[in-house]
């Protein structure tokens, strides 16, 4: 941070700093997800063309739709348990704000860069189940409990192959932290030839593929959207919250989203960065400063394109069932995933 | 596996459709500002000819939700030829529809024996106060001019009333 800067700033400065960057960085990509993807692009997807009368082609949308949310009341039900009724959707936020934490956004750009990175995003990633049973208990609403004991399963049992899917990408780069991830990722080679680099998608596409279906569950998108099924349980977990209470879990769904797709870019894609070999580099150390300025740019793009990839598959494809989803994930998804760690191990120590 | 092809086609057709919207345009019109034109059957708003109307209550009477309301009174007129009675003959003092109530089903306009009520394809009166949506007998009469001229029936069709 201070290198980017180039002047030595205090301690409650740079925290400062790391916060407000921290809010962009959650904010930013939501905002971007909903106006582009939730009401544009799914619009389009339905052949209509979605709010047009906020701003020029509706932009403005979602400066109205929070206008209109804040405005709101802010009700809890007679027999809720108050505190933890008020407390959950706080949790389930300041999970995505946890999770934003370690992503690395340059050579510089980064709020912490510590060794076990991915191991700490996707320990932070699960306390929003914590958030989201809270708010299903605490509504004293059989709709809300149904929808949260779901989410408690969903989230639980789809934990698991996306821990295992990441632990392919870790074995290849030998590093946890998700700087050296995408180091290794930009300077590494094809079979000598080093003009894309190498992206773990390519070596991994299994793990993508496991780790995205994971994070579409982990998001309870469709068709993974069981705990709020709106046909079957009102919303779930959120039926009783309004106003205030409701807009933190409607950030917190597509915040998250943007969060799991920067993961996703850093793991798979390369994330902030371009091939090293383009401009000569050879390790981190060689990387000019104003990667720091290009780098956020870069990830944005490769978030945008995996962001449209889950909410291109949450407006295609119908629900699951309760039992189909289970059985998806611990017959399907975690036996491919162990069988992708063994032979990225076994293709590890061969070459 | 078997359901990977079927899973692929469904996300091309949603690709497919959203590449549509962008250069062909969109099924949908923006409302207010460009309108379709509703089918010459459409039900919009049902007109009263009061002329017709001899307050018989039929309609009232069929009417599923109660939401048409007649008063009536009886009135001696002259007679016919000269040297007869008086004839008695119905008078319409009330006849309101309640459109806060109405569903829209069409029985009062099928079951007036005397061509009283029609259906205007007339859709724009919604009001700022639901009170304001019982229409009386000098508004159902102004939606007379948007009822449409009866379409010409199909060939062979079975023609009925008046011979």
């Amino acid at each position: 941070m201070s290198a980017l800067l180039a002047v030595e700033i205090p301690y409650w400065g740079q925290s400062l700093l790391r916060v407000l960057g921290g809010i962009v960085a959650v904010l930013l990509p939501a905002g971007t997800i909903v106006y582009v993807f939730l009401f544009k692009m799914m619009s389009f997807m339905q052949s209509r063309l979605g709010p047009m009368e906020a701003g020029p082609y509706g932009s403005l949308q979602l400066v109205a739709e929070v206008g209109k949310w804040l405005q709101k009341e802010d009700i809890a039900p007679e027999r809720a348990d108050r505190f933890i009724f008020r407390l959950a959707p706080i949790v389930v936020l300041a999970s995505t704000f946890l999770l934003v934490a370690v992503v690395p956004f340059g050579p510089d750009a980064w709020f912490t860069n510590f060794e076990t990175g991915i191991y700490y995003a996707m320990a932070v990633s699960s306390v929003s189940v914590l958030g989201i049973i809270m708010a299903g208990w605490a509504s004293a609403n059989k709709y809300s409990l149904l929808g949260g004991l779901r989410a408690a399963g969903q989230l639980i049992a789809y934990e698991l192959p996306m821990v295992l899917a990441v632990i392919g990408v870790v074995i290849q780069a030998e590093s946890m932290n998700l700087q050296r991830i995408v180091v290794a990722q930009n300077a590494g080679s094809i079979f000598g030839w080093d003009g894309l680099g190498n992206p773990y998608i390519l070596t991994q596409f299994v793990g993508f593929l496991i780790f995205m279906i994971a994070v579409q569950a982990e998001l309870t998108q469709a068709p993974f959207d069981m705990p709020i099924a709106e046909s079957e349980l009102v919303s779930g977990y959120m039926t009783e919250y309004s106003g205030f209470r409701f807009l933190m879990f409607f950030i917190g769904e597509f915040a998250t989203a943007g969060v799991f797709a920067l993961i996703a870019s850093v793991l798979f894609l390369g994330g902030w960065g371009v091939p090293f070999a383009w401009f000569g580099w050879s390790g981190i150390d060689d990387v000019d400063n104003w990667m720091n300025i290009v780098g956020p740019l870069v990830m944005f793009s490769k978030m945008m394109l995996l962001a449209f990839l889950i909410m291109w598959v949450r407006f295609s494809y119908p629900r699951f069932r309760e039992d189909q989803l289970q059985r998806f994930a611990w017959k399907v998804l975690i036996p491919v995933s162990i069988g992708n760690i063994v032979l990225t191990a076994v293709a590890k120590v061969v070459f | 596996m078997a359901k990977v092809p079927g899973l692929v086609k469904g996300l091309g057709v949603t690709f497919n459709t959203m590449v549509q919207t962008i250069t062909k345009g969109a099924n949908t019109v923006q409302y207010p500002h460009e309108k379709e034109a509703p089918p010459i059957r459409a039900r919009g708003v049902i007109a009263l000819r009061e002329d017709n109307c001899t307050s018989c209550m039929l309609c009232a009477r069929s009417c599923p939700d109660w939401c048409i309301y007649i008063e009536g009174h009886k009135e001696l007129a002259p007679p016919r030829r000269a040297g007869g009675k008086p004839r008695q003959v119905n008078k319409l003092d009330r006849f309101d529809i309640d459109y806060a109530l109405c569903m829209y089903c069409g029985i009062c306009v099928e079951v007036c024996p005397f061509d009283a009520l029609f259906w205007s394809p007339e859709y724009e009166y919604s009001e700022g106060r639901i009170a304001d949506l019982l229409h009386d007998k000098t508004k159902l009469g102004e939606w007379m001019e948007t009822v449409p001229e009866a379409p010409e029936l199909e060939a062979g069709a079975e023609k009925k009333g008046k011979k």
